[in-house]
């Protein structure tokens, strides 16, 4: 390298001292984010916001959400959180970013400069990006309205409290809590949320609600003529797997106030189920992007070596992967498995060898930019695993499958990284990230209309998985948000139940 | 693309307090517990620290629907080294190995606690939750009543910027400026038609017309000489204190200090009173403590003295009671105030002294009393002890209790001061 290239460069070079200021912000804001353009990034406006580090122990007590409504839960994970900080057993994230638009990515005051860089690569272009772009992320949420709803929530519940007061309340939210999971539509597209609507239409729907639910339970004596016929409706007609649903329209108890909180926590876990299921390819998406964008600014002559260095170490920490022999292991890295499959798909495109052709013809050679982005928009992890997980990939990670049968004495190797292992192996590991298999699917079976108004939830077992034990005490918070006995049974593929419990309501006291 | 940046760290730190309150609302009673079972083993110094509360987490966590153990799994690990398909591994102990995306099953192992740390103030809070002075009367108006409570009277035209009633005072300067214009106006108006009237015409001349301009450029300049705004009519809230009826109370310790007393008994009896103490200070703001302590003779003394000083003697139990009549006599004769009287001694007394001090109590302290508790650090029954409790049968506003070790101090001093559910007679 020439001298006039060199002075060119060290004129470009970004300063780059530790501590970072305003201006430095704003100065590496811009330049990454014309690099992300470069690349085509699609992203969401972006709201920076500083925060000192105990307001991201306040940002990770309500879920990283600006605003939410207040729960012992929220505070329970607050203290949590602040002992383990404050007796470092704990670093704190360095970013907390929201999937809104403008999406907002917060900063920690702590952070080095290099540290905010890392940060804003990978929460304000990587995670929005995957934010504005996913399919599920498209499909299940309103980006532009979630921060309405939460302040609507928040103020409808705190509303609640000074009215029915704060144990009327808390014990309907630990019911709700406990359902949250089953507190999603997996297939249809749930309307748009917004405050100015939910204001408008609620009291509406409370009315009209309430009028619905009575009539289904209506008690007036049928004429005796038409009695046998309808005998043997079926309610529900078919099973529901939205509990929370199902309890917001059917529960023959519940206030219209009750009915309205269950709706919220319905709403909120709806938002977040899309986060669930893509949580490899979300980091993995942001984390590619952090390396590449940052390692690109470095090759532009943007970054210092030192500053590249810092970024680098966190990189390395955040994507190590421990063996399973490792004291340190607890399951696979998201971030790792995430970041090196993004890697990967780009190897392939780039410098595809006789196996990738083989296993990816449709894919190996081609553009890398347009792989990624048709990856990230249209895959969830299950899928995206199920898809892209090469064998060079099983063989970096040495990924191997075990099978624990509970009826044998010993765990079995089902498959390890070779010729006969790659695909049982990438099946396996799919399935580890749905959603599905991963809960207990339990639905709503039946209503007894007729008799005790008795509610029936029934698990289907797979693989003979049985139900934990704690199950009764879900059992005992479905019990007080339907009003009647309720009773879980857990079915196995020839539908005979194994294990069952039921749980009788204790009358409520009304003030 | 648009983009902000937003310096927050200076707005609102504690957004997490609220739902800290929950939970420490929802696990009170074993908090309380707690704090009361942490106590017990303090020494004097620390009794005011903070601590750690510990709950099962058991009684903290949040149930969901989960895969207990049992049926087939098959989970997916990386960094094998010398596996080949169709091995067998023994089953690790303690659920899997690894374990991680499918629920580590909360069968009962690895259950652990939930610990964590209250302040001092809280601690100090739940510690004295459910105890008052018993007794205590709310006294008629005083008239140099210590405690004050403020209501919004009316407005005036004095106060600080604070209190400003901008809606009143803006109010105030229009009335102002219509009464200050009013006739300047009027005037202003007639001038103005006659104007226009007279230089319609043609033969008017142009010395009246502008005698006339000149006029209404004067009323002009007067009008607008009227400020918007004068600090005359500025008004404020206007906010009275009002007495309110408080109660005044004056509690008396009473500590023996003669040879009987060893050590252990004394620190166990100064254990008492400083947890007394705490509690007047931190409840009742208003309460005066007087510190008597005797031997063969008593003393009134300071607070520092009563808890640190040494000094010994034999003992006469009456010299105390004798003194305590006296200084109420001096100081806290008047219906206005509540007395209450804490004694602590090891029973040990001279021998004909016991029924006086019987006679002490029954006929002249406790008609003045609202609550008079005996505290006796010492197991066995001498004279004195038979004596009060004579008084105790007769009197149901005495009460007395045996302190033999440590660990008894504080639910004795809850015993002895516990709310009452009977309202005060």
């Amino acid at each position: 390298m020439n001298t006039a290239t060199d002075d060119r460069i060290k004129s470009k070079r970004l300063a780059s001292p530790s501590d970072w200021t305003f201006d430095l912000i704003e100065l590496y804001f811009n330049e990454i984010r014309r690099t992300a353009q470069s690349f085509g990034l699609d992203t969401y406006p972006v709201q920076l916001e500083l925060i000192s580090a105990e307001q991201m122990l306040d940002a990770y007590a309500s879920v990283g959400m600006p605003v939410n409504y207040r729960h012992w839960s929220f505070g329970k994970q607050f203290i949590a959180s602040e002992k383990n900080y404050r007796r470092g057993h704990m670093g704190l994230a360095y970013e907390i970013v929201i999937n809104s638009d403008p999406c907002i990515a917060y900063l920690m005051e702590e952070n080095t400069m290099p540290m905010q860089a890392l940060v804003m690569a990978h929460a304000c272009f990587g995670h929005n990006s995957f934010f504005k772009g996913n399919y599920l992320f498209r499909m299940w949420t309103d980006a532009s309205s979630i921060i309405d709803y939460l302040v609507y929530a928040k103020s409808y519940i705190s509303e609640c409290e000074e009215r029915h007061g704060i144990d009327a309340v808390e014990e309907l939210l630990d019911a709700c809590h406990a359902l949250m999971h089953y507190g999603v539509d997996r297939y249809r597209r749930p309307q748009k949320i917004s405050m100015v609507e939910e204001e408008m239409r609620r009291k509406d729907r409370e009315a009209y609600l309430q009028q619905q639910v009575n009539d289904m339970w209506r008690t007036l004596p049928k004429t005796a003529g038409k009695q046998s016929k309808k005998e043997h409706r079926r309610f529900p007609e078919e099973p529901q797997e939205n509990l929370l649903y199902f309890i917001e329209k059917n529960a023959p108890l519940l206030e219209p106030w009750q009915r309205e909180i269950v709706r919220i926590v319905r709403k909120i876990a709806q938002y977040f189920y899309p986060q669930r299921q893509t949580q490899v390819m979300n980091e993995g998406w942001a984390t590619f992007w952090h390396y590449t964008l940052l390692n690109d600014m470095y090759d532009q002559g943007l970054l210092s070596d030192g500053f590249l260095i810092e970024i680098l170490s966190s990189h390395t920490n955040v994507v190590f992967q421990p063996p399973v022999t490792h004291p340190g292991y607890s399951g696979i890295n998201p971030y790792a498995l995430g970041f090196n499959m993004f890697t990967d798909l780009r190897r392939i495109c780039e410098k595809p060898t006789d196996e990738d052709r083989q296993w990816f013809p449709e894919i190996a050679g081609t553009d890398w930019r347009k792989t990624l982005d048709y990856a990230m928009r249209h895959f969830k992890d299950e899928s995206f695993i199920g898809q892209y997980l090469s064998p060079n990939m099983m063989r970096e990670f040495r990924l191997f499958s075990i099978v624990d049968d509970s009826t044998q004495k010993e765990l079995e190797v089902a498959a390890i990284h070779d010729d006969s292992g790659y695909r049982r192996v990438r099946e396996a590991l799919s399935k580890q990230y749905d959603l599905g298999t991963r809960e207990p699917n339990i639905q709503v079976w039946n209503v007894n209309l007729r008799g005790d108004r008795s509610l029936t939830l029934r698990h289907s077992r797979h693989n003979d998985r049985p139900l934990d034990n704690g199950a009764e005490e879900v059992v005992k918070h479905v019990a007080r948000l339907w009003g009647f006995r309720v009773r879980l049974e857990s079915v196995d593929s020839h539908d005979r139940v194994l294990q069952h419990w039921e749980v009788t309501p204790v009358p409520q006291q009304h003030h | 693309m648009l983009h902000q940046v937003i310096d927050r760290r200076l707005s609102g730190k504690n957004k997490s307090i609220g739902n800290r309150e929950r939970f420490l609302r929802r696990y009170r009673d074993q908090i309380r517990d707690a704090v009361r079972k942490a106590v017990g083993d303090r020494s004097i110094r620390d009794i005011e620290d903070g601590t750690d509360i510990t709950l099962p987490k058991r009684d903290v966590s949040e149930p969901v629907f989960s895969h207990g153990p049992g049926g087939t799994r098959e989970m997916v690990h990386p960094g094998n080294q010398e596996y080949v398909r169709g091995d067998r591994i023994p089953r690790p102990q303690g659920g899997g190995a690894g374990g991680s995306g499918s629920g580590a099953s909360p069968d009962g192992t690895g259950e652990d606690d939930f610990v964590f740390r209250i302040t001092r103030e809280e601690f100090m809070n739940y510690f004295f939750d459910d105890l008052a002075l018993p007794r205590l009367i709310r006294t008629q108006l005083l008239a140099d009543a210590p405690e004050w409570k403020t209501r919004r009277a009316g407005f005036v035209s004095e106060g600080n910027p604070t209190s400003l009633h901008v809606v009143r005072s803006m109010r105030v300067a229009l009335g102002r400026r219509i009464a200050m214009g009013g006739d300047a106006r009027v005037e202003l108006r007639r001038l103005e038609e006659h104007l226009e009237q007279i230089s319609k015409l043609d033969h008017t001349p142009a010395a009246e017309i502008a005698a006339l301009q000149e006029e209404i450029q004067l009323l002009r300049e007067r009008l607008k000489r009227v400020p918007f705004l004068d600090p005359f009519d500025l008004r404020y809230r206007n906010r009275v204190r009002e007495p309110l009826p408080t109660s005044k109370a004056a509690m008396f310790c009473l500590m023996d200090v003669s040879g009987s007393m060893d050590e252990a008994r004394k620190d166990l009896a100064k254990r008492f009173f400083i947890l007394l103490y705490l509690f007047l200070t931190r409840h009742y703001q208003q309460t005066d403590v007087i510190f008597i302590r005797h031997h063969t003779q008593a003393a009134e003394v300071t607070e520092d003295e009563f808890f640190h000083a040494t000094e010994s003697g034999g003992t006469v139990v009456s010299s105390a009671l004798t003194l305590m009549h006296e200084i109420i006599r001096e100081r806290y004769l008047g219906s206005e105030w509540n007395i209450y009287g804490a004694q602590a001694s090891d029973g040990d007394n001279w021998q004909q002294d016991s029924s006086k001090c019987r006679e002490l109590l029954d006929n002249k302290l406790l008609p003045l009393v609202r609550y008079f508790a005996y505290v006796q650090v010492a197991d066995e029954d001498q004279n004195l002890w038979e004596e009060y409790t004579r008084v105790r049968d007769a009197n149901p506003h005495f009460a007395m209790q045996k302190i033999v070790t440590p660990a008894q101090i504080f639910p004795v001093f809850r015993d002895l001061f516990k709310k009452s559910v009977t309202p005060a007679s």
